[in-house]
């Protein structure tokens, strides 16, 4: 039971690692999270209009609605909502396991 | 042909006349009865410009009308832009009034913005252009 535990849990950590390196490899969403990092609680006309603005990227609201879709699955964004407003902060903590993988440790558990 | 009158879609004419003048400093150019139910041909302007465009704060009655609100405000798109000489100093201003802001001052690119709550369902924008 607990190996079997042990599998079923190392495959979801693995497959969410992929969500955030897939979350990672597009420049459009990693402009979002530079924004979301210089002040969090945007809505989605926020983010568009700093894209469009600041980085002359004309995605279509849709289009960035659906890089926020891909970013909050992979837990670098979350978005809540305050009465009729929706507002989208960024979340490191899914970075950190990413690079803890590949780094030396004498007690690393496998 | 010029524009004469631009409108926003409002849930209720009084408590906007109330908002519009009060908190963001509007001041009354037409106040007409124009129905039964009480509906009125409500139009405001500007104090720097009485002879300008005209804001009308027309009745939301229409079916369409709040469901498109209600998409336009759970996105945060603020339909309606007004200019102001400077974002901050009148964020600051309207904050102590007690205006609700859902976007901040933010400088992007060639403007800076805000965008706040006008209370009778629409976000409404207040922008600069950066020198």
């Amino acid at each position: 039971m607990i190996g079997k535990w042990l599998l079923a849990y190392h495959r979801g950590v693995r497959e969410a690692d992929g969500d955030v390196f897939k979350a990672l490899a597009d420049p459009t969403r990693r402009k979002i999270l530079d924004e979301l990092a210089e002040r969090g609680g945007q809505t989605l006309f926020e983010i568009c209009s700093r894209l469009a603005m600041k980085h002359q990227l004309g995605s279509s609201r849709q289009a960035i609605s659906q890089h926020l879709d891909v970013l909050i699955n992979s837990g670098l964004v979350t978005s809540r909502r305050e009465g009729r407003y929706k507002f989208h902060d960024i979340d490191t903590r899914p970075l950190d396991r990413l690079t803890d993988r590949w780094k030396p440790s004498e007690n690393k558990e496998l | 042909m010029r524009i004469h009158v631009t409108s926003v879609l409002v849930s209720n004419q009084e408590e906007a006349l109330r908002f519009y003048s009060d908190k963001l400093g509007f001041v009354v150019k037409n106040d007409v009865p124009i129905s039964e139910a009480g509906d009125r041909w409500l139009t405001l302007v500007s104090p720097e410009d009485p002879d300008g465009v005209e804001l009308l704060l027309e009745p939301d009655g229409h079916p369409a009308a709040k469901p498109f609100k209600e998409a336009l405000v759970n996105d945060g798109i603020p339909f309606t832009s007004f200019l102001v000489t400077d974002v901050q100093a009148e964020f600051e201003r309207l904050r102590d009034l007690g205006v609700r802001f859902v976007q901040e001052p933010a400088s992007m690119g060639p403007v800076t913005t805000a965008v706040l709550d006008d209370t009778c369902g629409n976000l409404i924008q207040i922008v600069h252009m950066n020198q």
